[in-house]
């Protein structure tokens, strides 16, 4: 079920500010791919481009392709709400729906999708997804209770749930970790670890422990001076990238000697 | 106090007024007015106008000479805070207190079940008005519940508009200057306009209940949108966007995330807006005129609504008109009232929950 993913030649812009250009990359099924990268170099701009995430800010556009198993994403033809369906994705701070309860939450996009569901159904992708997200032992006592009562490791988990509850072939997390302590990081790379098996997953991070931790191939992305637009430096497998990269900035940023 | 000698920037101690202080204060400056009124002959409102002063000058002199200067500064505008809460409850109590001492003798079952119109008293043989406010009760209910049926589906579509599709564009802008301009539109002319709009289609001497219907959904509109509007704004993009990030399309993101998460403040808005115009008269009489006997039809014909009720009853200037007149604004008290704790459950009911 997972995919793979082909970029060639994107530029991103906020109305006439070209945010970011001239990418090209192939990202790897059933892989683990992170985004490193100062604040404002694009990557978080870049990765919302992969389920057009992007043009949900009035005035944002994309040019180039991106290609999933030979369909482009930006074909004037394609539906982005199709999109969105296969590519899922988990934002940087937990953002389980007020309204519901964990349960409620987990089967959102299953039910906001007007899907019906026999309970029987709707009790198994709860189970599945929560079990998916390493929740399961911990709320499967209080799945009626609201989701916003969780603690924020266990929000963000929900939230992993909620967006693998609709089978997506490819999961994008924008930094799912930032706003977590130690211990609930380390559950969420855990979980990655095990989703990889499953699902091809982006992952932007500041955290270049994380990005080692978890990726099997890194992209580093750079601005050339503020006001320009940000750019892919270097993309390469995350063992190589970390000690023997190609590029001599990436070696700066990644050994901490940047600027 | 204490044995080393501590220049007066270095003290971290000063005097500190007992926690009983305020309520010390208040009671000593009622006494003490009270003792003057009864010697000066005042009546009750100088009494409590001096009483109030001299514990807002009081208390803050009291901390000044035992406590610093930011504790009397901050006891100062606590008082004068709560003499403006005292001041502002002064009017509603009055109000509610007047109205329901005068309303409640006159509010019996026959006043709720009779209209107006004159019949022959079988045992007197006199012809007797039924004395009652069943017609006008049925007519604001049916005027209002017209009202509301129109301008909450415009309202709220409007205020969807503006919020999810309108933000940044010209329509966006014209609407809600518009709506800013609807606002002030005084509810005479809402009325006169729902007369107009109806004679041109269907001649003149047309009078239906919901011309009022019209009338008042003017004056709702832009409340609805207003409220509507600034409840939607506070639902966070991050909902919406983990939404649309599930497959969800636009317009079910907004049914199924974004109006649930700002029902609570909708419903409020709604209800605000509800018992802005259940009061309004001018329009009614405009549009709706006034009746005696009770007509269920808002389509054919005059209704009588209880602000007019309560207008023709005080104009008939007699001891009967006063009391039913005051049992009609009882009346409609009661009735905002009862919305109000309905629109109150319903919130709590929606409200986003946070509990464990």
């Amino acid at each position: 079920m997972a995919k793979s993913i082909d970029v060639s030649d994107v530029n991103i812009y906020y109305g006439d500010f070209k945010a970011v250009e001239g990418v090209n990359m192939t990202i790897k099924a059933k892989a683990v791919t992170a985004f490193i990268g100062p604040s404002g170099c694009g990557k978080s701009t870049f990765l919302r481009t992969l389920n057009r995430m992007h043009e949900v800010i009035p005035g944002a556009r994309v040019e180039g392709k991106i290609t999933v198993s030979g369909q482009d994403l930006y074909d004037p033809g394609v539906d982005p709400v199709e999109v969105r369906r296969m590519v899922g994705m988990v934002f940087q701070r937990p953002n389980p729906f007020p309204t519901m309860s964990i349960y409620d939450n987990v089967l959102a996009g299953n039910r906001l999708n007007s899907k019906k569901l026999k309970r029987a159904e709707a009790d198994a992708i709860v189970e599945k997804s929560l079990r998916g997200a390493n929740l399961w032992t911990e709320v499967k006592d209080r799945l009626n209770k609201p989701g916003m009562g969780l603690s924020g490791g266990q929000q963000q988990r929900l939230c992993i749930a909620r967006a693998i509850a609709v089978e997506p072939q490819v999961l994008l997390m924008d930094e799912p970790c930032s706003a977590l302590d130690p211990i609930s990081t380390a559950a969420i790379e855990d979980l990655i670890h095990e989703l990889k098996d499953s699902y091809t997953i982006v992952i932007v991070t500041h955290n270049m422990q994380q990005a080692a931790r978890v990726s099997d191939e890194t992209g580093f992305f750079n601005l050339k001076a503020a006001g320009q637009p940000g750019h892919l430096v270097e993309f390469n497998p995350t063992k190589k990238m970390f000690t023997n990269p190609d590029n001599e900035s990436t070696e700066a940023y990644i050994s901490g000697r940047f600027g | 106090m204490s044995a080393v000698d501590i220049s007066r920037s270095e003290r971290l101690y000063s005097g500190r007024l007992p926690a009983y202080a305020p309520y010390l204060v208040l009671l000593t400056a009622f006494a003490a007015s009270g003792l003057l009124a009864l010697l000066l002959g005042w009546g009750l409102v100088a009494f409590a106008i001096v009483g109030g002063l001299i514990a807002v000058v009081a208390l803050p002199a009291w901390s000044a000479v035992v406590e610093n200067r930011r504790a009397a500064t901050d006891r100062l505008v606590t008082s004068v805070i709560w003499a403006a809460f005292a001041v502002t409850l002064v009017p509603l109590v009055w109000l509610v207190w007047v109205v329901i001492s005068k309303g409640i003798p006159a509010i019996t079952a026959a006043f709720l079940t009779h209209d107006m119109v004159q019949r022959l008293d079988p045992v007197t043989g006199k012809l007797e008005a039924g004395g009652g406010l069943e017609h006008a009760l049925i007519g604001t209910l049916l005027v209002t519940l017209g009202a509301i049926v129109i301008s909450v589906p415009i309202g709220l579509f409007t205020a969807i508009y503006l919020v999810e599709y309108g933000k940044n564009n010209r329509v966006g802008r014209i609407i809600t200057f518009l709506v800013d301009v609807m606002t002030g539109i005084p509810s005479i002319v809402a009325g006169l306009f729902a007369l107009a709009l109806f004679t041109l289609i269907f001649g003149v001497g047309t009078r239906m209940g919901l011309m009022g219907s019209i009338a008042l959904s003017l004056l709702m509109i832009p409340t609805v949108v207003r409220s509507a509007e600034e409840m939607m704004r506070l639902v966070p993009n991050d909902l919406r966007e983990a939404s649309y990030a599930l497959g969800v399309p636009k317009w079910r993101t907004i049914v199924k995330v974004v109006i649930p998460t700002a029902l609570g403040g909708i419903i409020t808005g709604v209800v605000l807006a509800i018992s802005r115009v259940i009061g309004e008269t001018a329009p009614l009489l405009v549009a709706v005129g006034a009746a005696e006997a009770v007509n269920t039809n808002l389509v054919n014909g005059r209704m009588m609504t209880l602000p007019v009720f309560i207008m023709t009853q005080y104009l008939t200037a007699t001891p009967e008109g006063f009391a039913r007149a005051w049992g009609g604004a009882l009346i409609l008290i009661a009735i905002v009232m009862v919305l109000n704790l309905v629109a109150r459950v319903i919130s709590m009911i929606f409200a986003p929950k946070t509990g464990r």
